[in-house]
């Protein structure tokens, strides 16, 4: 009998076979049992065409923003172990952050620098499924979904504007949800205001500020928003629009 | 019309006669489902909405009226309270530094003799022409003059401003009780 080395014998393991649960052999088979047999692995395809992996023709902006969500993830979370979402702390823990805790300065500037680039990969990935036509039918659904998912990006970096809580944060915030004011029907001065019956007190604006003017309140709101709700409803609409470009024909394929 | 026994019209496709125990109970569920999400979602926004919010009180002494200069543009209230307190030969207007545009404070140059917001370039009429004219805007992108709060005087004859309730001249509110105070 050949004898077994201590990788055979972690790979005949029991739990081993649970996680990974095909040969190892590279047949083709087991390449694609790899991809398909992983919950991680299989949101991406067993098999890609040639043509899809053609930079010039894709820019890889769509992974290339996937990438970038990921790492905002993992640098916000990490941000989260310091920043306290309240009038008389967040301020002081975002300078905290940048002037002494050890590799904050990083952290917090990969968190400011991929969420600018995440912002301008999206335009780019939106351009180039423009200019190749990749909205028509069969894939103009997901293309709705796409445009959701811009939105929520935008609005990822509106609600992360506010948190650093400066001068910049505040002012630009309150430019931003003043113009809430004028949301027809829901606000307060926007067409049809009278008809729906909203006010200063009760309309968009104040769903944002959660009071007159931009405050603590509002600072609370926008970080929940900004670390719970937004990247959940992203995440979730990233799954359907990642599954919906394979049941689509794949990325960049030919119909 | 031939209706058959077993809920299919001839062509066979499925036809409902009467609504079945499990339509039924389909309905109930399904209506139990949606009306409880419904009645979250309702309760959700009006959760969104505080009954009492922590904010500043609205209503503030200011001081006597001989403290303020006739003809000037008081900036002492600028940092505390967001307004000017403006005196003319015959009259007291708290004139708002909130801008009518999206709520910067626009700045008074004083020898321009105007309010001007630093965000989008708003400009808004200074004290020098008439009272009515005050804080109207004329440059930039402000789509209505600057609002004034009501001003009063209490018993012992200080100056009272309430930031709760302003005054639109632009809805022809100016000559309103409260909107500007008399004084000579």
């Amino acid at each position: 009998m050949e004898k077994k080395g201590w990788w055979d014998i972690v790979r005949s393991s029991y739990v081993w076979k649970s996680v990974f649960r095909h040969e190892y052999q590279d047949t083709y088979r087991n390449r694609v049992l790899q991809v398909s047999s992983n919950v991680f692995l299989h949101l991406h395809p067993t098999k890609i065409r040639r043509h899809a992996l053609r930079l010039r023709f894709t820019w890889c902006m769509g992974g290339t923003t996937f990438l970038l969500f990921l790492i905002l993830v993992v640098t916000g979370v990490i941000l989260m172990f310091y920043y306290r979402p309240t009038g008389e702390y967040a301020y002081h823990d975002m300078k905290y952050l940048q002037f002494d805790v050890p590799f904050g300065m990083i952290m917090r500037n990969m968190h400011r620098w991929a969420a600018h680039a995440m912002v301008i990969a999206v335009w780019l990935h939106m351009f180039r499924v423009f200019m190749t036509g990749s909205y028509k039918p069969p894939r103009e659904f997901n293309w709705v979904i796409g445009v959701n998912l811009l939105v929520f990006t935008l609005l990822l970096s509106f609600t992360g504007y506010l948190l650093p809580w400066d001068q910049l944060s505040i002012w630009a915030v309150t430019v931003g949800t003043n113009m809430g004011r004028a949301t027809p029907l829901l606000g307060h001065e926007g067409p049809f205001a009278e008809l729906v019956g909203v006010n200063a007190r009760y309309d968009a604006r104040a769903l944002l500020t959660a009071g007159r003017l931009v405050g603590p309140a509002t600072l609370l709101r926008f970080y929940v928003l900004h670390c719970i709700f937004i990247p959940l409803v992203a995440a979730v609409l990233m799954i359907v629009h990642f599954w919906r470009v394979r049941k689509d024909g794949g990325i960049s394929g030919p119909l | 019309m031939a209706k058959a026994e077993d809920g299919t019209n001839p062509e066979g496709h499925i036809w409902r006669i009467a609504p079945t125990r499990r339509d039924m109970f389909g309905f109930l569920g399904w209506g139990g489902v949606l009306t409880s999400l419904g009645i979250g979602s309702l309760a959700f926004v009006r959760f969104m909405y505080p009954r009492v919010l922590f904010e500043p009180a609205s209503r503030y002494g200011i001081g006597k009226p001989v403290e303020y200069g006739v003809n000037s543009v008081s900036e002492k209230w600028i940092k505390a309270l967001r307004f000017w307190l403006v005196r003319f030969d015959d009259r007291f207007v708290a004139l708002s530094a909130t801008c009518t545009h999206l709520g910067c404070t626009p700045r008074y140059l004083g020898t321009e003799d105007k309010f001007k917001c630093p965000c989008h370039g708003s400009g808004f009429r200074g004290y020098k022409g008439s009272w009515k004219a005050l804080g109207v805007n004329y440059e930039g992108p402000a789509p209505r003059p600057l609002e004034r709060y009501l001003l009063a005087t209490d018993d012992t004859g200080q100056l009272v401003v309430d930031l709760g309730k302003a005054y639109r001249i632009d809805k022809g509110q100016a000559d309103e009780t409260g909107a500007f105070l008399p004084y000579a």
